[in-house]
């Protein structure tokens, strides 16, 4: 087949799949979370209440799209269409098997760190824009908090790099046939971990939207289809960090006995269940708590993981 | 850490427990018989209605939603022209059901009472009435009460002494 038009197949399953999984997450976290809670949560529309989602996507269609007078306009509604933007391009430097991959750049991590980065802006500009004191306390928060967190993330991620000897993911991949970088590199995947759900901001880390401090943080004013970019924004960086983590440590597709989508299919899913997990058992800490962690523990022990990676390494190639 | 992992644990293990939640419309929750819902006018044994419109219940009410006219049938007995309870207003707290002297008022364990209609909520007397005695199957108001009616004269009633005759003079 024409190679072009194979990568435009790729990048639009890959768009579709993903915009649709991450609304489907929506279904999925509510009735993973019933059932921690002992409940049912949305089992009335359709089979097992799987067409909620579709249901909760008309009403947000449909609800008045309000802006308010104080807010900065365009500022305001570029924000949440930022998010949405960088955690897609993302998508497109992953691995997902060997096939279903839009580019293999030997920069990839370096593109992913740098479009999180971008991706704050989304937060902090909506939280500056809707010019309300929450909004804005909300977006302070999320501006230290993701820039403190990104700096040990991108440390951890230098071991897996520094075993594969190369910035492009489907290296990394390819690396870990023999063992999966979790093993050598535990620590690094646990301040990966911790990192990556300071990223999405999501709970124990969801201090910028802590809706029993600050309202809804930075997108308390938001309404309709902007508030929903936000919502899928989060879902799409719950997607991104689980894919990364099984891709990073996990191997990725690499698996016995079932085609490549399948495994990195089944790692995905089981990294954001984990995610929901965490939402469904743990409180949220104060923020200066967040701070000291990150700054007074997580640092210094992605500093250390990372010299002890580059002087083992080191030693291996002598 | 540890405390974080052990309650991470602990959660999951709830998957395997079973859900407190009663799907409502499918799996109706048990109500005691004495639930306080929706409110009736019961009748005697004898079928004829027990409220005697003394407007005790309207006056109990703290919400003022119960309203009715008395009047007489020719034989001197008591009843209520119209009774009519805003139940868009009704607490159900009961109270009306403590005041009533004869056991008219009743509340029962109905809540579905949902209507797309606020004016359905009003309900007249021949929605209220009910062909039964409710909670209090023997109980008639006017056998035990010393209040002359139809086929019942004075000191006829149950447990009730023959008046005393004022004309006598043995005490």
């Amino acid at each position: 087949m024409n190679p072009v038009l194979l990568k435009i197949i790729v990048l639009l399953g890959i768009l579709i799949v993903v915009l649709t999984l991450a609304s489907g997450l929506i279904w999925l976290e509510r009735r993973l979370l019933a059932l921690w809670q002992d409940r049912y949560g949305p089992n009335r529309v359709g089979p097992f209440g799987l067409l909620q989602v579709l249901a909760d996507m008309i009403k947000i269609f449909f609800k008045e799209d309000w802006i308010p007078p104080f807010a900065d306009k365009p500022v305001f509604v570029l924000a949440p269409a930022i998010i949405v933007i960088t955690v897609l391009l993302t998508f497109a430097v992953v691995p997902f098997t060997p096939l279903v991959q839009i580019a293999d750049t030997n920069i990839a991590l370096l593109f992913f760190l740098g479009m999180s980065s971008l991706g704050v802006y989304s937060v902090v500009l909506g939280g500056w824009a809707s010019n309300n004191k929450y909004s804005l306390l909300g977006g302070m928060r999320a501006a230290s908090q993701m820039l403190s967190y990104e700096v040990f993330m991108g440390l951890a991620m230098m071991g897996t790099v520094m075993l594969a000897g190369s910035f492009s993911m489907r290296a990394i991949v390819e690396a870990q046939r023999h063992m999966w970088f979790v093993v050598p590199q535990f620590l690094g995947f646990v301040l990966f971990l911790i990192a990556g759900i300071a990223e999405t901001r999501r709970l124990p880390f969801d201090l910028p939207e802590a809706e029993s401090e600050l309202v809804a943080g930075f997108h308390s004013e938001y309404s309709g289809m902007k508030f929903g970019m936000f919502f899928v924004g989060e879902y799409l960086g719950v997607i991104l960090i689980s894919v990364l983590l099984s891709v990073l440590y996990f191997g990725g597709w690499q698996g016995p006995f079932l085609p490549p989508i399948v495994w990195i299919v089944l790692k995905t899913l089981f990294f954001i269940c984990f995610f929901i997990l965490l939402r469904a058992a743990m409180p949220r800490p104060r923020f200066d708590q967040l701070m000291s962690w990150g700054w007074k523990w997580m640092l210094p022990l992605s500093l250390l993981n990372l010299a002890v990676t580059g002087a083992v390494v080191l030693a291996m190639r002598r | 850490m540890w405390s974080i992992l052990q309650s991470l644990w602990l959660v999951l293990l709830h998957m395997f427990q079973p859900r407190f939640t009663v799907q409502y419309p499918d799996e109706k929750p048990y109500l005691a018989p004495r639930y306080r819902g929706r409110i009736v006018l019961s009748r005697d044994p004898d079928g004829e209605e027990r409220c005697v419109a003394c407007y005790l219940c309207a006056v109990a009410c703290p919400v003022d939603c119960i309203s009715l006219q008395a009047t007489e049938d020719p034989h001197g007995r008591r009843y209520p022209d119209w009774f009519r309870i805003n139940f868009s207003r009704c607490i159900f707290c009961g109270l009306c059901e403590e005041a009533c002297p004869t056991y008219a008022i009743q509340l029962t364990p109905d809540i579905e009472m949902g209507e797309y209609n606020r004016q359905n909520l009003v309900y007249e007397k021949e929605n209220l009435l009910i062909n039964g005695t409710g909670k209090y199957p023997d109980y008639s108001f006017w056998r035990v009460a010393g209040v002359r009616i139809k086929d019942k004269d004075k000191g006829q009633a149950e447990n009730e002494a023959p008046p005393a005759d004022l004309h006598a003079l043995t005490p």
